[in-house]
């Protein structure tokens, strides 16, 4: 006992979850990329990866995994920048308009978000009507099964996870810095890009990265919007356990998704740090 | 103020306000849906009608679905509640090597390809020969629920006072008694905001459930799926509605006792 008190008692507080996620969430993962790299009993095998790597077919939805991904992070990052400051700046009912709007989203849950997606981007939904009755569009434009839907849906439920991070940083910003910075002779365009730009980084890249990982992964969303026509690496995985009972290609894609969120996380992390911000 | 500012801070507003729209407009629309006398999505209803609320129980399996996610929501938000304060408390009040790491770890499932979670723990189950579907949806719900109570725990107790523990017992309580006395009560709020989110994640969840369910034991979401490829009519409509309705209940609790502002953090 002498020995453990040395160590810390409180340590062994967390050793109820380490021990669960140990066994429930590491082990499993670990015999996952285990299981990518071996073909029939044999120890390392490649065979997985030849099989995704050597495929058109896998590689083209490999590339539009990480385009679509790339595409919404971008697109969240646009408008959930600007809205940060207005959501740090405001004050009673339009505070808390702004702050329903991220934490309701959030509340509701994946599934019923991409239902009503679905319906607004049917043929004869409300976007269709709007577009037409606007004089924009003369006929209804096919949105259904198209990448700039699964963007725009995905934008938009992922959007609260990338305006909170960016807000906590705002939120701290003292704005005696750009009055400084103006004393100094800074032009306001200046100031924002040498001052509050370089300040916000820590929460922007929390956000990309955790926005990123999730759109990466996205399961849900693109078999609503866009169904089996244009596949993502996630349905692909579904597809090849649920369906082709092809495990061997299942895990190996499984494990180049792991490998892409294990890098996010690690690298936004590091850069984090690098940054000087906290842990978010 | 100049006129660079004046435009940067307009436009701004304007995007702040778009957002809230695109935010709250699908939900919206939800709703409205659900009114609606047609079987097809037109908007606006042609006229309003109950009929949608009213087949939601010759749906069947539903009410099988929604007990069984709230079960699995209950009990593992329980569970991770016990977890992941037991481990938030050792990772800000111990003084070991490798308690950001720790804290890393827990928190990184809601970064993971939940998909690749579902197919792992499938494989792991069936290596070891375990089957039961109930059981392995709760333990993999644990998993989902876990971070959402570290990372808020974790806050929590970084801005608790723990001289108050001493507090107490200089006043003549035991430890057990002060930790339950004193820090429980402080945590509270905390308790509530993340198992609120915990419960929602679970409910909410897709990617994992998906791998473990079995004809009998099938989720919410993933018989809301079922029912979308079958049958899309707006009977949909009005199961989101009242998941909507459950959303707006968790908000409002939620903020009346601690605060929009805090449960965003």
């Amino acid at each position: 006992m002498t020995a453990i008190r040395r160590i810390d008692g409180f340590a062994w507080l967390a050793a109820p979850a380490l021990v669960y996620l140990g066994v429930l969430y590491a082990v499993p993962l670990a015999l996952l990329l285990f299981k990518s790299l071996s073909t029939a009993g044999t120890f390392p095998s490649f065979a997985g990866y030849a099989e995704f790597f050597g495929d058109d077919f896998h590689l083209n939805i490999l590339w539009r995994t990480l385009r679509v991904a790339l595409l919404v992070t971008g697109l969240s990052l646009l408008v959930a920048y600007p809205t940060a400051f207005v959501l740090a700046r405001a004050r009673g009912v339009v505070q808390t308009i702004i702050l329903v709007a991220m934490v309701l989203p959030l509340a509701v849950g994946v599934v019923v978000k991409t239902f009503a997606w679905s319906i607004l981007f049917r043929s004869d939904g409300l976007l269709n009507k709007m577009l037409m009755g606007l004089g924009i569009a003369d006929e209804p434009v096919r949105m259904l099964f198209t990448e700039t839907a699964l963007v725009i849906a995905a934008a938009n439920i992922f959007l609260p996870f990338m305006v909170l991070p960016i807000y906590a940083v705002v939120r701290q910003l003292d704005p005696r810095l750009v009055e400084a910075a103006a004393t100094l002779g800074a032009t306001p365009l200046h100031a924002f890009f040498r001052v509050v730009v370089p300040l916000t980084l820590p929460g922007v890249v929390a956000g990309a990265a955790f926005v990123f990982s999730m759109a990466v992964s996205m399961y849900v969303i693109p078999s609503l919007i866009v169904g089996e026509r244009s596949q993502t690496m996630a349905m692909l995985i579904a597809r090849s356990y649920l369906f082709l009972r092809d495990e061997q290609l299942g895990s190996s894609m499984s494990a180049i998704l792991l490998v892409i969120a294990v890098a996010v996380v690690l690298g936004s992390s590091a850069l984090i740090r690098r940054l000087g911000g906290g842990r978010t | 103020m100049t006129a660079v500012e004046k435009a940067a801070r307009l436009a701004s507003w304007l995007v702040a306000a778009t957002v809230v729209v695109f935010l709250l407009g699908p939900l919206v629309v939800t709703v409205v849906v659900s009114f609606t006398s047609s079987s097809i999505y037109t908007l606006p209803p042609p006229e309003w009608s109950l009929r949608w609320y009213a087949s939601l129980s010759q749906k069947s399996g539903l009410a099988e679905a929604v007990w069984l996610s709230v079960q699995i929501a209950l009990l593992s938000t329980a569970l991770a509640l016990v977890l992941g304060t037991t481990a938030a408390i050792a990772v800000v009040r111990g003084r070991f090597a490798g308690r950001e790491a720790i804290a890393t770890f827990a928190v990184s499932p809601l970064m993971m390809p939940g998909l690749v979670v579902g197919v792992a723990l499938l494989q792991a189950f069936r290596a070891v020969g375990f089957r039961d579907a109930w059981t392995s949806l709760i333990l993999a719900h644990v998993i989902i629920t876990l971070p959402f109570v570290v990372r808020t725990l974790l806050a929590a107790l970084e801005r608790f006072d723990f001289t108050l523990i001493d507090a107490a017992r200089t006043l003549g309580l035991s430890y057990p008694q002060a930790v339950l006395k004193v820090l429980m009560p402080g945590l509270a709020p905390a308790f509530l905001t993340s198992g609120l989110f915990a419960f929602l994640a679970s409910m909410d969840n897709y990617p994992i459930s998906i791998f473990l369910t079995d004809a009998r034991n099938k989720t919410l979401p993933i018989k809301m799926l079922q029912y979308l490829e079958e049958q899309p009519d707006p009977t949909l409509a009005a199961i989101s509605t009242g998941l909507i309705v459950l959303a707006l209940i968790v908000l409002a609790v939620g903020s009346r006792s601690v605060g929009l502002n805090r449960m965003v953090h």
